[in-house]
């Protein structure tokens, strides 16, 4: 073993399944006959349109959405009488607020002065002094930015949920490597949390657990929670087996092979768990905002509202700061996790704890107010280069919103609203078993068939063309960018450090360029989720190229291919895992952002979930419409999924 | 004297519903006759040996003929379908749990061809492993585990970490931790396999020289016939899970079992590895010998010098008793190989 173990494939807090889990020889038809069946398919389906096309009626208040008032209010007359909630649903909520009261006791508690020395000290033992000074810097700015206590409330929601979200998912993620049944049965309820859009967990928390910050701990910790079971268990499950049959072999308990060998051999992945269970709890704790969570996610929501950039700016950056230095203690302290340290070290180790401890503790007894320090805001600045941006790039920015929208959009959305739904079912169903087989088409047709009953078909339809046309732009950009990166080394390392960047960034931050070049509108919303999704597709693509073995490009080099040759007709056919996994991962991260984009004008889904927490009689469409973007996402996944599972290139 | 080791009739099946097979018609199926049939790999069939107390048996056989299957099965880490195992005269089946973690603690130790030794701690605590999970205290189990390491030669290494260890030296902390705990038994699981040929020969003589030290019974697993030669008292030679001979390297050598076991040992120079038996002829009536006679457990290469210079033959004998006789007619046959070697 070395000290330093590769991490696991981890594209924006999720788990990468291997991109060539098809097991045994795909199922490949001729590629004639496929291509007449998607011909004929297309035909059929064109006509079909053309003959049962819908003037599509605009959503009313459906069923479901009645259906899900009517829970709210079953749930409103119970609330203080019902045992689900008296003994159950009740005490989760207190516990949960005594965590938050006590994990904010302690930082408040630590004061300014308090605070800073003890992120710095644990930055500076558990992952070298550089790091120290980073926590340093980026705790003291959140004091220049005058956002101290918004950053604190933020850091506490966060911590807390992590804190839910280790105890849990560790012991389960274990329980997943090591039994069987439990692993099988964890794994499809993964799957679906995974890909459920953020948006889609909060209304149901606050049913539950009303709006503040027991909702949102637990709805950041259900969003989290997945990448904490899922690299726990990957880490489990690749220790070695001749260490633990060693070490059984001496007669070890089971317990003592999971203290003494399993758990310790996997504590770089288990750090590297805890560091991603962070990125994602960050990234929700500020979209919690929405149901009245506290901390710097208020003040974006608010600016955002107003469209005001400048605002929301300062608190962007402090969000990125603390991802920054939250990412970089964590992976950092996976990093030192691994290496070996002589007595001397470890006794230097300790001293510096030691130390660090009593710094803290004689620190936290100055009182220094961050409201006297320096301050600084971007705000001011950034609303003036806004300002520049309307008024000089206005054609630019508007000719491009406009011809996409009017050119692209609108007849998609045409298009797709008034087809009439079982069209929809039967297209989904034919086309998903031509690409992905019957089981993932089965499920998606499903899914299609929900959204239909859930009375949302046009602001699904709507949502749906907004993320097609974002994930085709996505691609685009993406498997350029990524190809390109691929073929030029040096471009290749310059740009590495932005994506590692990008993918610590929590989603609402993307909203924030957006909106500062096109206003609030749909097209800002693709924008935005063409920002957030295009880094991880960038490094798929860049991998699968990559991966493409040397011997078979120098074999196609000296068979005298030029370099385009060589792009189009080895490179990436051969990478076609790669470009599928990175479609798939596209889709799902694209769907999460159009939705949030419901904030600043995308309308549709995402605008139903917004208004459904702050209006009481859209409670039920809001619900209604959280549901249907978790089927819009299972059909979308199903899709795709399937795809690389049947087409991956073999090995 | 009592068998340290008894193993009667022992089966291992892999694969779905294994327990059905011992013991009907399907077990005569031939290995591959059953996969197809049933979808069960055997890995060992009906294997029985017994290995006396400080005797070094080898278990040799080429990959896939479930040799570490076998061994795995003496303690367990692999349980076996069915047949009796019995350690100091304990059956090993039918121990609980408590009672096989205790034997696996104390009795067995074992050796591994990857070494299994844990990266996250420093020699001396993989070393002191078996004694921790015992329940030994610190100072006492670093003390032993210390003595170990010097044992095989490995002290002022005690705070370095695996990685930073040849794989020679890895495996001598593999070869320390299973003596830590003074077991009676130790076994090896193709230990040396992993390792680079001078570096091997090393380890061999390592093993010799504890074994003479520490006088343990060696069960040792190896797919290398000349290890098994320079290291076995009896060789079992397994055959797609089957015992085809057991017996000494002489008797290997001299007397194949069958074509498997003589392909085997074709390339063994036979006069480093018989002995003079092997050779000598039933004296003449009247004939006359050499006054002084050969021990019949002479290797044929020890009493070239002495036969080619006597004039007449040479007696051979256990003890006092005449087995025969030995002279240059017999012995040049056995010392050009049967048959022709292979230039390279």
């Amino acid at each position: 073993m070395t000290a330093t173990v590769p991490p696991p494939a981890l594209q924006g807090g999720r788990v990468l399944p291997p991109a060539t889990d098809a097991a045994g020889a795909p199922r490949r038809r001729g590629a004639g006959g496929r291509r007449t069946a998607a011909a004929v398919l297309i035909v059929l389906t064109a006509a079909a349109y053309l003959l049962f096309r819908t003037d599509g009626a605009a959503d009313g208040n459906g069923a479901a959405a009645r259906f899900f008032d009517g829970v709210r209010d079953w749930v409103d007359a119970n609330r203080d009488t019902s045992p689900f909630f008296l003994y159950g649903v009740n005490y989760v909520r207190l516990g949960v607020r005594l965590l938050v009261d006590v994990v904010q006791a302690a930082l408040y508690g630590l004061g300014f002065a308090g605070l800073v020395t003890a992120v710095s000290a644990i930055g500076l033992v558990l992952a070298g002094w550089r790091t120290g000074l980073l926590a340093l810097l980026g705790f003291l700015s959140f004091g220049v930015l005058g956002l101290w206590d918004e950053s604190v409330d933020t850091l506490v929601l966060t911590l807390s949920a992590v804190l839910l979200s280790v105890l849990i998912g560790v012991p389960l993620g274990v329980l997943a490597a090591r039994v069987r049944w439990v692993g099988a049965t964890l794994r499809p309820v993964l799957d679906v949390m995974q890909i459920m859009p953020t948006f889609a967990y909060l209304a149901p928390m606050t049913l539950l657990f009303l709006i503040g910050e027991p909702a949102a701990v637990i709805a950041t910790m259900i969003y989290a929670v997945p990448a904490t079971i899922r690299i726990t268990a990957l880490g489990i499950s690749e220790v070695p087996a001749t260490a633990v049959e060693a070490a059984t072999a001496l007669g070890s308990t089971r317990w003592q092979l999971l203290t003494k060998v399993r758990l310790p051999m996997a504590r770089t992945t288990l750090v590297l768990a805890v560091n991603q269970t962070i990125m994602l709890a960050l990234s929700m704790v500020v979209i919690t905002a929405l149901i009245d969570a506290p901390g710097l996610g208020q003040n974006i929501v608010n600016a955002l509202q107003r469209v005001n950039v400048g605002a929301a700016f300062d608190a962007g950056v402090a969000i990125v700061i603390l991802a920054v230095v939250l990412d970089r203690i964590t992976t950092n302290a996976a990093r030192q996790a691994g290496a070996h340290r002589t007595r001397r070290q470890r006794q230097w180790r300790w001293a510096g704890a030691g130390a660090a401890l009593v710094a803290v503790v004689a620190t936290s007894f100055i009182a220094i107010d961050p409201g006297n320090l320096p301050q600084w805001s971007a705000a001011g600045p950034v609303n003036e280069v806004v300002g520049w941006i309307e008024l000089h790039w206005y054609d630019v920015t508007e000719g491009l919103k406009n011809g996409i929208s009017a050119g692209v959009l609108d007849p998609l959305e045409t298009l797709l609203v008034t087809t009439p739904w079982w069209l929809f079912v039967l297209a989904v169903a034919a086309f998903g078993t031509l690409v992905s087989g019957w089981r993932a088409a089965l499920i998606a047709a499903l899914a299609a068939a929900g959204i239909a009953g859930l009375g949302l078909w046009q602001h699904s339809m709507q949502t749906l063309a907004t993320v097609l046309v974002a994930i085709a732009l996505t691609l685009v950009v993406g498997v350029a960018v990524g190809v390109f990166c691929a073929r030029h080394d040096r471009l290749a390392t310059a740009i590495r450090p932005v994506l590692d960047a990008a993918q610590t960034m929590p989603s609402f931050v993307y909203l924030l360029p957006a909106v500062a070049l096109f206003g609030a509108s749909r097209f800002t919303a693709i924008v935005a989720a063409v920002i957030f999704a295009v880094p991880p597709v960038v490094r798929l693509v860049e991998r699968g190229v990559r991966d493409v073995p040397a011997t078979v490009v120098e074999a196609a080099v000296s068979a005298g291919s030029t370099p385009r040759q060589l792009l189009w007709k080895v490179q990436l056919p051969m990478a076609r895992g790669g470009l599928l996994l990175a479609a798939n991962q596209g889709i799902v991260m694209v769907l999460a952002m159009v939705v949030v984009g419901g904030l600043v004008g995308a309308g549709a889904l995402g605008y139903d979930v917004v208004a459904g927490f702050s209006q009481r009689e859209l409670f039920g469409q809001g619900l209604a419409a959280g549901l249907a973007i978790v089927l819009l996402g299972i059909l979308l996944d199903r899709l795709t999924q399937g795809f690389h599972n049947s087409k991956g290139p073999r090995r | 004297m009592a068998p340290m080791i008894a193993v009667t009739d022992l089966w291992k099946v892999f694969g779905p519903r294994a327990d059905r097979i011992v013991g009907t018609p399907l077990a005569e199926l031939s290995r591959a006759d059953l996969r197809a049939r049933t979808g069960c790999l055997v890995a060992v069939r009906e294997v029985s040996f017994d290995v006396e107390p400080g005797e070094v048996f080898v278990v040799m056989g080429l990959s896939g003929s479930g040799k570490s299957t076998l061994v795995r099965c003496l303690t367990r880490l692999i349980e076996p379908t069915s047949g009796e195992i019995s350690i100091g005269g304990e059956s090993v089946r039918a121990m609980n749990a408590k009672r096989l973690r205790d034997l696996r603690r104390r009795q067995v130790a074992m050796v591994f061809q990857h070494f299994g030794l844990l990266p996250h701690r420093q020699v001396l605590d993989n070393v002191a492993y078996g004694l921790e999970i015992q329940g030994v205290g610190r100072a006492e189990r670093h003390r032993q585990a210390a003595e170990v390491l010097a044992l095989v030669g490995l002290d002022g290494h005690e705070q370095q970490y695996p990685d930073q260890l040849s794989g020679g030296m890895q495996q001598r902390v593999g070869l320390a931790r299973a003596l830590a705990a003074d077991p009676e038994v130790l076994l090896f699981d193709e230990p040396f396999s992993a390792l680079d040929p001078l570096i091997r020969r090393d380890m061999q003589a390592e093993v010799r020289r504890l074994h003479a030290e520490v006088g343990k019974t060696l069960v040792f697993i190896t797919h290398d016939l000349a290890e098994a030669l320079t290291l076995g008292d009896r060789i079992a030679v397994l055959r797609d899970g089957e015992l085809v001979q057991v017996g000494t390297p002489e008797e290997l050598v001299g007397a194949p079992a069958d074509s498997y076991v003589a392909d085997f040992v074709r390339d063994v120079p036979r006069s480093d590895v018989l002995t003079l038996r092997w050779i000598m002829r039933e004296a003449g009536p009247e004939e006359l010998c050499e006054d002084e006679p050969l021990s019949h457990r002479t290797v044929i290469r020890d009493a070239v010098h002495r036969v080619l210079r006597a004039e007449r033959p040479i007696a051979v004998v256990d003890g006092t008793r005449r087995l025969g006789v030995i002279d240059r007619d017999r012995l040049l046959p056995a010392l050009v190989s049967h048959h022709r070697q292979v230039p390279a």
